[in-house]
């Protein structure tokens, strides 16, 4: 092991040796024959080895070319293209556009509606069977009835709804599962907003699940739009649209949606 | 007992069950109980019988110079609105042929001295008679004197634009501004796309595309004579067009070292040839060009950031905005700066002139043809504009002044007299978002603004006092444009919507829906028979009658 800088502190000392940048050139120019002996002569592990350190330094070099190519051609070029998203001056260098687009007209959304398709961020979820949704309730006298069920999924119920008496209550949507309101995230705003739930328009698990308003990951719900301000061709104000659920509501106590655009 | 029982055994299976679980429907609305309405109804019915023959005691009083017409008038509560302009008509020894209409405002001198506003809002103008509109819509007593306030109207009548007549595509990127020529027989619109477009109006095809510049074309400017164009870039040039022939003028005018935000020409009073072409830019400099030579006069560099509007006055000054939240008056002959009115507190968005009507048209007005602007003389032309400044300079008090005013990002407007001294004449508050522009109506006597709160307000043009607001977009308000008779004002928006106003009853008039996004520029010709709108859509639309 050397110690301390010796070698240095020697070139400082006497200077180099008189031929020292012409031998210093004919070994780099001599470089490239000497690689090629190796990599021709090298078998095995070492070859391995060696070539893909090789490898990694052509890439390099490539890339370190093409690069000083780019920047002499800019030069020839000289001009910039014309940006996109045109505005007008008064709207420069003004922060925090929120781009409320004109979202879609309503016979894009009609049509979608007869067709009963939507595309739609979640488009395969997991059924839900009856065992999971319902719990079978036993009733009468000595419990040995079990027509009524319980709905152990998060559900919608509309404003006025007032539960039937016991006799005729086949399904019990509880309280605690009730909701109003979803979190929905408009995806090209990139924004969330806490809004009314206006319907369910499917659950794609059971056309009963869908009048029952059970609301699963998956569902499409309808929701009120009118905060957002947003407006169709004819420049009237949206307020119903739809939104997908991306989580499990009943695992999760709240609801979160994508609006579907 | 027992039937009942089967009964309902009955009932749970034939009802379907999924009745009790259907979702309630949204959007029940609440009726409003008829009978309240009609009961009201019979009530200012049973008014109107009681007053129809009632006389009422009114002093006429002239809006312009608030000085009174005649002495205390007993007039019958029947009196319509024609009958009142006729009377005021004659009582000021107006021939039949030169009779002008008048709008009409009533204020009611009650005993506690009030003037009967409620919350800050003018009354608007009497839409049929006395009996109707004040004793029986207002409720006031006939036996109260009331003070009847006249303004004169244009003598002509702008029809409201009601349907898209063509929608021009052919921009392929957002059209950023739109301008009618001074005579209203061109159409200009500049574009993202770094073209100018020069539509035909009668056919509604493109007549010629110029292209030339290399960024957003941000501004365009008609000479008061229509014979030249200039449109400014964000390549911070600024060029020069024949409109008619699409040719361009000569290289660009270069100079500018930041985009051109703002274009304004030299008024036709002032220089019959229409030669001086003043350019703001975001280098925070004002320059004056000379057209024909294509020469650099001075530059104006007192700003200290961007200048973002620019007019040029009737009285020989040159008004400048900037973001530096001063606005700025120039000499137009030496370049000097003249003063500098301060007050805003952020960015200066937008100027209005109370002269820009006259400033724009040149010598056009509405009893020319165009083939009469055309083919005019220099001279002439010279003589017919000076006689309209002069006649509207002859005006007393305010109303004959150049007004100026200014919005801003901090919610407010200025009005100012800038000729006069740096003392606002006004500080309009009321906007809960930055205001965007501001445009006064071609008779000076009303201000309309437009801000990101979705709303238009209308102010008094000469002292400034609130008048109202027009609700009704749901979006940002970009612009706003008059029509040429002073009675209606256009506002276009975010929402996608243009909207037009009518002045006298502060309600909306025309909702014009059709743009499928945000709406950048809105211009109403001077003529008054057509609307232009472009935006982000790309495709530019006509509206008329």
């Amino acid at each position: 092991m050397p110690q301390n800088e010796y070698i240095e502190e020697a070139i400082k000392k006497h200077g180099r040796r008189f031929d020292h940048d012409e031998r210093k050139r004919k070994r780099e120019a001599r470089e490239g024959h000497k690689l090629s002996k190796i990599a021709q002569s090298l078998t095995g592990f070492k070859a391995k080895l060696y070539n893909k350190k090789r490898h990694a330094e052509k890439i390099q070099m490539k890339k370190t070319i093409k690069m000083h190519d780019e920047r002499d051609n800019k030069q020839k070029t000289g001009q910039e293209p014309v940006a996109d998203g045109a505005v007008p001056a008064y709207l420069l260098d003004r922060e925090n556009q929120t781009r409320a687009k004109v979202l879609s007209n309503m016979i894009k959304q009609k049509r979608k509606e007869k067709a009963g398709k939507w595309d739609v961020p979640i488009p395969k979820v997991k059924g839900m069977d009856e065992a999971e949704v319902f719990r079978v309730v036993k009733s009468g006298k000595r419990k040995s009835k079990e027509w009524k069920r319980m709905i152990t999924k998060a559900t919608f119920v509309g404003e006025g709804f007032t539960r039937k008496p016991p006799k005729y209550e086949r399904f019990i949507r509880p309280m605690a599962l009730r909701y109003k309101k979803a979190h929905v995230t408009h995806p090209e705003l990139g924004a969330t907003f806490c809004l009314p739930i206006l319907s369910v328009k499917k659950n794609p698990s059971s056309p009963m699940y869908t009048q029952l308003g059970v609301i699963t990951k998956g569902t499409v719900v309808e929701v009120n739009v009118s905060e957002l301000g947003l407006v169709t061709q004819s420049g009237k104000v949206v307020w119903g649209k739809y939104a997908q659920v991306t989580n499990n509501p009943e695992n999760d106590g709240c609801i979160n949606a994508v609006l579907l655009v | 007992m027992k039937h009942t029982r089967d009964e309902h055994k009955h009932d749970l299976h034939t009802q379907p069950r999924e009745k009790e679980i259907l979702p309630q429907q949204p959007g029940e609305r609440y009726v409003k109980p008829k009978v309240a309405k009609a009961a009201l109804s019979v009530a200012l019915e049973e008014r109107r019988t009681q007053l129809a023959g009632a006389t009422v005691v009114a002093q006429l009083i002239s809006d312009v110079d608030g000085t009174a017409l005649g002495g205390r008038l007993a007039l019958p509560a029947a009196t319509t609105v024609g009958q009142l302009a006729e009377l005021v008509n004659r009582l000021t020894a107006t021939a039949a042929t030169d009779a002008v209409p008048y709008a009409f405002y009533v204020d009611v001198t009650d005993s506690n001295g009030s003037d009967g506003l409620k919350d800050g809002k003018q009354e608007s103008a009497l839409a049929s008679s006395l009996l109707d509109d004040v004793l029986v819509g207002r409720g006031v007593s006939a036996e109260l004197g009331l003070v009847i306030r006249f303004r004169p109207q244009a003598v002509f009548r702008v029809r409201t634009v009601t349907r898209c007549a063509a929608s021009l595509s052919g921009h392929t990127e957002a059209v950023l501004c739109v301008a009618f020529s001074a005579d209203g027989t061109l159409l200009a619109t500049g574009s993202g796309d770094t073209t100018v477009r020069v539509w035909d109006l009668d056919t509604s095809t493109p007549r010629h595309t110029l292209s030339g510049h290399t960024g957003w074309v941000q501004m365009l400017a008609f000479a008061p004579d229509s014979r030249v164009l200039a449109s400014g870039s964000t390549d911070a040039t600024v060029r020069l067009w024949d409109p008619r022939s699409g040719a361009a003028l000569g290289p660009p005018l270069r100079g500018h070292t930041g985009l051109v935000s703002a274009l304004a020409w030299e008024p036709l009073h002032r220089n019959k040839a229409c030669a001086r072409l003043a350019s703001a830019s975001k280098d925070a400099t004002v320059r004056v060009w000379h057209a024909p030579s294509r020469a650099l006069l001075f530059t104006l560099a007192s700003h200290s950031a961007p200048v973002a509007c620019l007019k040029w006055g009737a009285e020989g000054f040159i008004y400048s905005g900037s973001r530096d939240k001063s606005v700025r008056v120039w000499d137009a002959d030496s370049g000097k700066l003249v003063r500098v009115l301060d007050g805003h507190a952020h960015w200066v968005n937008a100027l209005a002139l109370s002269t820009e009507f006259l400033c724009r048209t040149g010598a056009w007005s509405h009893d020319l043809s165009a083939k009469q602007a055309r083919e005019m003389s220099q001279d002439e032309a010279l003589q017919i504009a000076t006689d309209r400044y002069n006649k509207y300079a002859a005006q007393s008090g305010p109303a004959g002044k150049e007004r100026l005013a200014s919005c801003s990002d901090d919610f407010t407007i200025f009005l100012w007299s800038p000729t006069e001294g740096k003392k606002p004449i006004a500080r309009l508050t009321g906007h809960m978002q930055l205001v965007n522009h501001i445009a006064f109506s071609p008779d000076g006597r009303t201000l309309a603004s437009a801000s990101f709160d979705k709303s238009v307000k209308l102010w008094d043009g000469l002292s400034g006092k609130f008048i109202d607001t027009l609700r009704g977009h749901v979006g940002a308000v970009y612009q706003v444009a008059f029509s040429s008779d002073s009675r209606q004002v256009l506002s276009g928006s975010r929402d996608s919507t243009l909207k037009v106003w009518d002045l006298a009853t502060r309600k909306l008039k025309m909702d014009l829906p059709g743009h499928a996004d945000e709406v950048y520029s809105v211009d109403w010709s001077p003529g008054g028979d057509k609307v232009a709108s472009g935006g982000k859509d790309r495709v530019v639309k006509i509206w008329r009658h």
